[in-house]
């Protein structure tokens, strides 16, 4: 990036510029020529000059150059017209000029916009990837989100200016100019006057512009602070009042009001004499014409035709100067904001690009010590964290820190991970200084997990094999019309100076997890989630979550199966009532309405309440079935009871939440529904109120709500309406359905749902947890366990991971740093947000994962249970912030008192 | 069972005695009615606790752990409420519930119930006023037991 705008956009687009320059220069011509034809015509043919005989001709078109030392060709003997076939041809001459003229100002405006936007990518990307390279200590400074507005936001006028930088001045100024000229050619006099208007308006309008825009900002920063000081009168009040002051707010707020108005009046002022200095030197040209023009007519000087072209390339003459006035203030305006980017986004101690380079090899594993020398951190503040600090630890060897670290522990695993500098000393893996690797080493070779665990928004399985996506490793397959538009991607990639790896091919480098490619990348995963203890959590995620045969066929084709055994498993343990199953022919009283009258998971919004409510098909339904009068009735009873219990309750109340029927905003409405309709029949309603009423009635469980309003009887006949419906569904709600089939997966219901095929019972509501467990263990013994887990990877982590628990990101964090098998590991408290007991046993878990895979890295670990220490090969006691002993475990807890009272 | 009955049962507690029924039905809506069968735990003493417990039908066993063993204090019926100082403050379960037959009950969580405490302060004046009933009749039964007791040291 370049300091100067101009400077920065004439580097990399200077042989765009020059061709749509060159461009614009002969699209001058025709410009030229569309401002001279009128004159032809209408001295020619409308005037009869050269036609003064009847029958007399012209010829026209005649190619006939007469070149010096050769004497004259004869290219083309040109046509002989009558006056009328003249006007028609000149006519259409002109017309095709303006299609011409259209034409080129299509092509330049194109060529521009892509130009500009060409740029805009560019300097994005270039943002970006600064971003990237920021040394780690500068995000304490920034903010993320100003970041994200200049990338995003700030620049994106530029990219409109870029386009027209160069050629927009050229373009209206060649306009202006060929206008300029024509009508000096025409006549000097008129030229004079032309010109010196001209010179008036390019001089005195940008100078009064720039008084308004002064007193824009004005207005602006007055306003502000008027809306400041209204603040602070109503935040002070009782300051106010207990002083009596309110008459100097008064006061000041009368003045403050009385600034704006004058700024604002000046404003109007300025504003409309601007206005009318240009309207008036619009017009007064013309007048200037007219009388002198038109004194040159009848004297002789000038012909008819002469005066009619000049009055017209006058009227184009305006057009390009405001546009160039307006060019020159968006110069200025762009200036300052791509300074302001760049300040923000010029910093020292950038990274250097070839730390970043990418590398598609794998890198050799290391086997050197990691060892740190005189290692000194200071914190922002400048107060020492570590002084002067050595360790050492061997390849295959474990450390662990624990005790007060008082943010030295952490800041030294920090400096090991290179997210902070040190500010001394040195750290050394074998001969090389650690921050001079490249990210391909230590982001391959070393892993970091802290307990700031973040997550990025996506699958949970892009999260755990996130740090294995160092390089486009394998091309994406691909169809064959699909590589045209991948070989324009990255030409255009290229043109903007972004970087042209395909985000679509497979990043994941399978073989430094020990794995050999997207198939069996699961061995991989599951002992590890193991291990971690992920895996029932992901189980979990995986029953709330919906599949398809072609994504899990397993479960698909199993489902059968498991809804055999986990009913069998129910009945052995005497829970059949808890879970209430969806018969065909019976009415599911612990399932709504709704569900009860589908039979099935509605897949889109065609059958949602309100769309249900005034479907034309359930409204035939519902009538031909006789229920349009019970269905009123229990909607009309349902909302008397929700109003009843919910109307004094504030619109923000909790309860509300978990309120099926209404809202709180719309429970007002429903107050003045019930008026309207007490003693009105369902028919004298308002087909509103009627889907309305009706629309409550869908959400209502009996055992849940006990409102008392569904029977038997009703229950009955919703079976048999449901059958009614179900038979004859339109096309149209076809797709919207998905009915409930013993024999086959639903797809528009969860896992969970699926193995249940019903509902569990609202008075057991107890029993889910255990319910829960059932059907996980069911899916284990069905052996769909990997599946369902592979359904939980599927799970989308939100912004952050923040869908996910604290622990739960945690885990993930650590996982994903363990998968790629480096050889350092760097641990600052991982698991923080886990209980002692949980952290213990993942610590052994992970200690016998480990040895399974033979994986042996060197660990420096900062404990937040000192216990934990015991599984290590040497432990370092910080005491104050300070290390104050260092050995094996065996040996420290019988010599140092520090390190026996931290494990009391 | 519909919201009217448990309303009914709910006046019967003397906790609730002196609420308002609108009040009631809001508290019986925002509860679940479950089910036990016989011999169930409802919860065990030493746990904490989230919720209480209106018996509406059956009936069930009060138990408390004495020298490792289980003691019956006391069988509860139908209208009333077991575990209410659990959502009145954070203590433990001072005993163990335990079904001896089929019971249906109303679970009021005690998240629920002091949402419903700080929205209607009516409410919350008359379950105060039961309270200091209940804490003035402990109290004096205690001084009674006390003075009993030191009649009968004196006398021995």
């Amino acid at each position: 990036m370049d300091k100067n705008l101009s400077k920065y956009i004439w580097k990399h687009t200077r042989s765009q510029q020059i061709w749509i320059l060159i461009v614009v220069l002969v699209s001058m011509y025709t410009y030229f020529l569309s401002f001279d034809l009128p004159k032809f015509i209408v001295n020619g043919p409308i005037q009869g000059q050269g036609f003064e005989t009847p029958g007399a001709t012209q010829t026209y078109l005649k190619l006939a150059p007469t070149l010096p030392f050769i004497g004259t060709i004869d290219i083309f003997p040109g046509f002989d017209l009558t006056r009328m076939g003249a006007l028609i041809y000149l006519s259409l001459f002109f017309l095709l000029l303006v299609i011409v003229n259209g034409a080129f100002k299509f092509y330049i405006n194109t060529y521009k916009g892509r130009l500009g936007e060409r740029m805009l990518r560019r300097i994005r990307f270039e943002l970006v990837d600064r971003i990237l390279r920021f040394p780690p200590q500068q995000f304490k400074y920034v903010k993320p989100a100003e970041l994200a507005t200049m990338v995003k936001d700030e620049v994106e006028p530029l990219g409109g200016f870029i386009g027209d930088a160069f050629v927009q001045p050229a373009l209206l100024g060649g306009q202006a100019a060929t206008a300029l000229i024509f009508i000096f050619v025409q006549n000097f006099w008129l030229g004079m006057i032309a010109a010196a208007i001209v010179a008036v308006q390019l001089v005195i309008i940008p100078k009064m512009r720039k008084r308004l825009l002064k007193l824009g900002r004005e207005r602006q920063l007055t306003a502000r602070e008027l809306s400041g000081r209204i603040s602070e009168i109503s935040e002070g009040i009782s300051t106010i009042h207990s002083h009596d002051t309110s008459n100097l707010e008064r006061a000041d707020i009368s003045a403050r009001l009385g600034r704006i108005f004058k700024i604002r009046y000046d404003l109007y002022q300025w504003k409309f004499m601007v206005k009318f200095l240009n309207n008036f030197l619009a017009q007064v040209t013309p007048f200037l014409f007219y009388l002198i023009g038109g004194y040159q007519v009848i004297s002789g000087t000038l012909d008819v035709g002469q005066l009619v072209a000049v009055i017209a390339a006058y009227k184009d003459l305006p057009s390009p100067l405001k546009d160039l006035i307006d060019w020159d203030q968006a110069r200025q305006e762009v200036k300052i904001k791509y300074l302001q980017v760049y300040e923000q986004f010029d910093i020292d101690n950038m990274m250097d690009g070839k730390i970043q380079a990418l590398e598609t090899k794998p890198v050799d594993p290391l086997n050197h010590a990691l060892e740190a020398v005189n290692l000194s951190i200071t914190d922002d503040s400048g107060a020492r964290l570590l002084d002067r600090m050595s360790i050492s630890v061997k390849h295959g060897e474990s450390l662990a820190i624990v005790g007060n670290t008082g943010g030295s522990g952490e800041a030294l695993t920090e400096a090991l991970a290179r997210v902070i500098r040190p500010a001394g000393g040195k750290i050394a893996l074998g001969p090389h200084d650690l921050h001079e690797l490249p990210e391909s080493v230590t982001g391959r070779r070393m892993s970091y997990a802290s307990s700031d665990a973040y997550l990025f928004q996506g699958k949970l399985r892009e999260n755990l094999l996130y740090g294995l996506k160092h390089a486009p490793l394998q091309p994406a397959t691909e169809r064959s019309e699909a590589s045209a538009h991948k070989k324009w991607e990255i030409e255009e990639a290229n043109k903007s100076g972004n970087v042209d790896f395909d985000i679509h091919a497979d990043w994941i480098d399978y073989v430094a997890a020990g794995a050999t490619g997207p198939h069996d990348i699961v061995h991989v995963i599951l002992p590890l989630l193991d291990a971690v203890q992920l895996s029932n959590e992901l189980v979990e995620l995986g029953l709330r979550s919906r599949t398809t045969a072609s994504h899990h066929p397993k479960i698909s084709e199993g489902i059968v199966a498991v809804r055999k055994a986990f009913r069998e498993r129910l009945a052995s343990e005497s829970l059949d009532e808890v879970v209430v199953p969806f018969k065909s022919g019976v009415y599911n009283p612990e399932a709504t309405i709704s569900e009860n009258l589908l039979f099935g998971a509605a897949t889109g919004p065609l059958l949602d309440s309100s769309s249900l409510a005034k479907d034309a098909y359930f409204l035939s339904v519902l009538e031909s079935s006789g229920l349009t009068e019970t269905f009123y009735k229990m909607g009309l009873e349902i909302a008397e009871n929700v109003v009843e219990l919910f109307r004094d309750l504030p619109p923000d109340h909790p309860f509300f939440q978990n309120l099926p029927f209404m809202t709180s905003d719309q429970l007002p409405e429903y107050q003045a529904l019930l008026k309207r309709a007490q003693g009105k029949s369902f028919s004298a309603l308002t087909e509103e109120d009627r889907t309305s009423v009706l629309a409550l009635t869908f959400p209502y469980v009996e055992p849940q709500h006990r409102f008392g309003v569904l029977t038997p009887e009703i229950m009955s006949r919703i079976v048999d309406m449901r059958h009614a419906f179900l038979r004859n569904l339109p096309d149209r709600l076809k797709g919207s359905i998905e009915p409930y089939d013993p024999e086959r997966y639903n797809t528009a219901a969860s896992l969970l749902d699926n193995v249940l095929l019903g509902r569990i019972a609202h008075q057991h509501s107890d029993e889910g947890d255990h319910i829960r467990r059932i059907v996980r263990e069911v899916l284990t013994e069905q052996g769909l366990r990997e599946d369902v887990i592979d359904m939980g990877l599927a799970f989308n982590a939100g912004v952050g991971g923040r869908r996910l628990s604290a622990g739960m990101r945690q885990k993930v964090n650590l996982a994903r740093a363990l998968i790629k098998r480096s050889d350092y590991l760097i641990l600052n408290r991982p698991l923080s947000a886990l209980d002692q007991q949980e952290q213990r046993s993942i610590a052994v878990n992970l200690l016998e994962w480990s040895r399974n895979m033979g994986y042996k890295p060197a660990v420096i670990a900062v404990l937040s249970t000192p216990s934990l220490a015991a599984l290590f090969d040497k432990v370092m006691v910080f005491e104050r912030g300070a290390p104050v002993a260092t050995g094996p475990y065996s040996k420290l807890v019988e010599e140092n008192e520090n390190f026996k009272k931290l494990l009391t | 069972m519909a919201l009217k009955e448990e309303v009914e049962q709910l006046k019967s507690v003397p906790l609730f005695a002196d609420v308002s029924p609108a009040k009631l039905k809001l508290l019986a809506f925002t509860s679940d009615v479950v089910s036990f069968p016989a011999g169930r735990v409802l919860f065990n003493q030493g746990d904490l606790g989230d919720a209480a417990y209106v018996v509406l039908s059956g009936e069930v066993d009060v138990l408390i752990n004495a020298g490792g063993e289980q003691i019956k204090v006391d069988t509860i019926g139908a209208n009333s409420i077991v575990g209410e100082i659990a959502i009145l403050c954070d203590v433990v379960r001072t005993a163990t519930i335990k079904t001896t037959q089929p019971v249906t009950a109303l679970r009021i969580r005690k998240e629920h119930f002091l949402k419903l405490l700080a929205e209607f302060p009516e409410m919350t004046i008359q379950i105060m006023r039961v309270l200091a009933e209940r804490l003035n009749h402990t109290t004096s039964a205690l001084t009674e037991a006390r003075s009993q007791l030191r009649k009968a040291g004196q006398r021995a």
